[in-house]
């Protein structure tokens, strides 16, 4: 599916993958525009730290991640420390009450880039290991989540 | 601070080269919105204009079988970017469930929404055509909070069921100051004047009305088909006045 990399040396960030031109990009620009909001609301001059939370469902990878927030960060994130955590993603299914635990290793490869690119397609591949409904709730770790920012007056 | 969603903030963004926003909408399923949408969108595209279509209707996508859309896939470039089918700009949540069943509660829709609208590139477009799924629930309250420039054009057909449920929509979208393109009476056998003049009376333009057109069945998958239909050459009238 990835187009070819025009900058090969940007591949070295995640060996294998066409990095540059990964979707996990978009989601950095909205975490960055996000926490730029934020601090012209603070009224914040510097952004010290930026702490995110990455839902192991959508599976971000987070060399590319952290890469292109780098790229992305406007002059007032010029020292921010990203901190960038993984949620384990926990399923409660609708109909039994059944808790679990998504296990990446339990999908194929399609499936997983699937779920990667819209999450919520996990109902369409995933049951509940109990009764085999569909109907499940994402109660944690589902994709992307900006939890603080924390600055400069 | 609060925990805060990202992705909502992007999505002006993305939309910001798009002139206009049309989402073709009904209170009531069953009405022809997917054909109305894929027809408009191709017929506006033939005549010139950049145009992208986006199927919303995750439950039961149908404008990938109406294009006969089968080897496009999105690419990724700093997010996905819609693949060009029969020259539109193209993006439906197909792409990731397959054929399978999405079986998807409100809030799983709202999210795979602001998941597609964030992270879709599009190009520069004179059109996007949404597809929205039918009813006044969250896909048609999350355009209305998240696209700027929404504007809906609603599909009916002529029985007293399905208009009533659009003037419910239409009040709605009244009430929340977004603009309505007019109205379509589609499947339309009978002559009666019932929801044209019902619909002036509601201030809202009658855009016009579409016969029902058997032959369009077949004309399914294969647009050149399609574009040659009764129908289709009503929506070519209807692309011009949009």
């Amino acid at each position: 599916m990835p187009h070819a990399p025009e900058n090969p040396a940007i591949c070295l960030i995640s060996p294998g993958r066409f990095c540059f031109f990964m979707h996990e990009w978009a989601l950095a620009e909205a975490v960055i525009k996000t926490a730029t909001e934020i601090a012209e609301k603070e009224c914040l001059k510097q952004v010290t730290e930026v702490t995110i939370k990455l839902g192991e469902l959508q599976q971000i990878e987070r060399p590319i991640f952290r890469f292109a927030l780098a790229q992305i960060k406007p002059d007032n994130f010029k020292d921010t420390k990203f901190r960038i955590s993984t949620a384990k993603t926990t399923l409660k299914c609708r109909v039994c009450t059944t808790n679990w635990t998504y296990d990446k290793k339990k999908v194929d490869k399609a499936t997983a880039e699937a779920i990667h690119f819209i999450p919520e397609v996990a109902h369409t591949y995933i049951k509940c290991p109990k009764c085999g409904s569909p109907d499940f709730e994402i109660t944690q770790g589902r994709g992307v989540w900006l939890e603080s920012i924390k600055g400069a007056r | 601070m609060k925990v805060t969603d990202p992705r909502t903030s992007v999505i002006a963004q993305r939309l910001k080269r798009i002139r206009r926003i049309i989402a073709v909408s009904s209170g009531k399923g069953g009405v022809g919105k997917s054909l109305i949408a894929t027809t408009l969108a191709l017929s506006l595209a033939r005549g010139g204009c950049k145009v992208g279509l986006l199927d919303l209707d995750f439950t039961s996508p149908s404008t990938h079988l109406i294009l006969g859309a089968k080897d496009a896939q999105p690419t990724e470039d700093k997010g996905l970017i819609p693949p060009k089918v029969e020259g539109l700009e193209y993006m439906s949540l197909i792409y990731y469930s397959g054929d399978e069943a999405a079986p998807l509660r409100g809030a799983d829709t709202s999210n795979a929404l602001i998941e597609l609208l964030a992270v879709t590139l599009w190009g520069d477009l004179d059109f996007l055509i949404i597809d929205s799924p039918p009813g006044i629930g969250d896909a048609m309250l999350d355009l209305v909070r998240l696209v700027p420039r929404i504007e809906f054009l609603i599909v009916t057909t002529p029985s007293q069921l399905a208009f009533e449920t659009v003037k419910k929509q239409i009040r709605l979208l009244q009430e929340l100051k977004i603009p309505i393109v007019g109205i379509v009476e589609n499947m339309k056998m009978t002559k009666g004047k019932m929801v044209q003049e019902q619909t002036q009376s509601l201030g809202v333009k009658f855009l016009t009305e579409i016969p029902y057109d058997s032959a369009v069945e077949a004309a399914i998958g294969s647009p050149d088909k399609l574009l040659a239909t009764e129908i289709a050459k009503k929506v070519q009238i209807l692309a011009k006045r949009v």
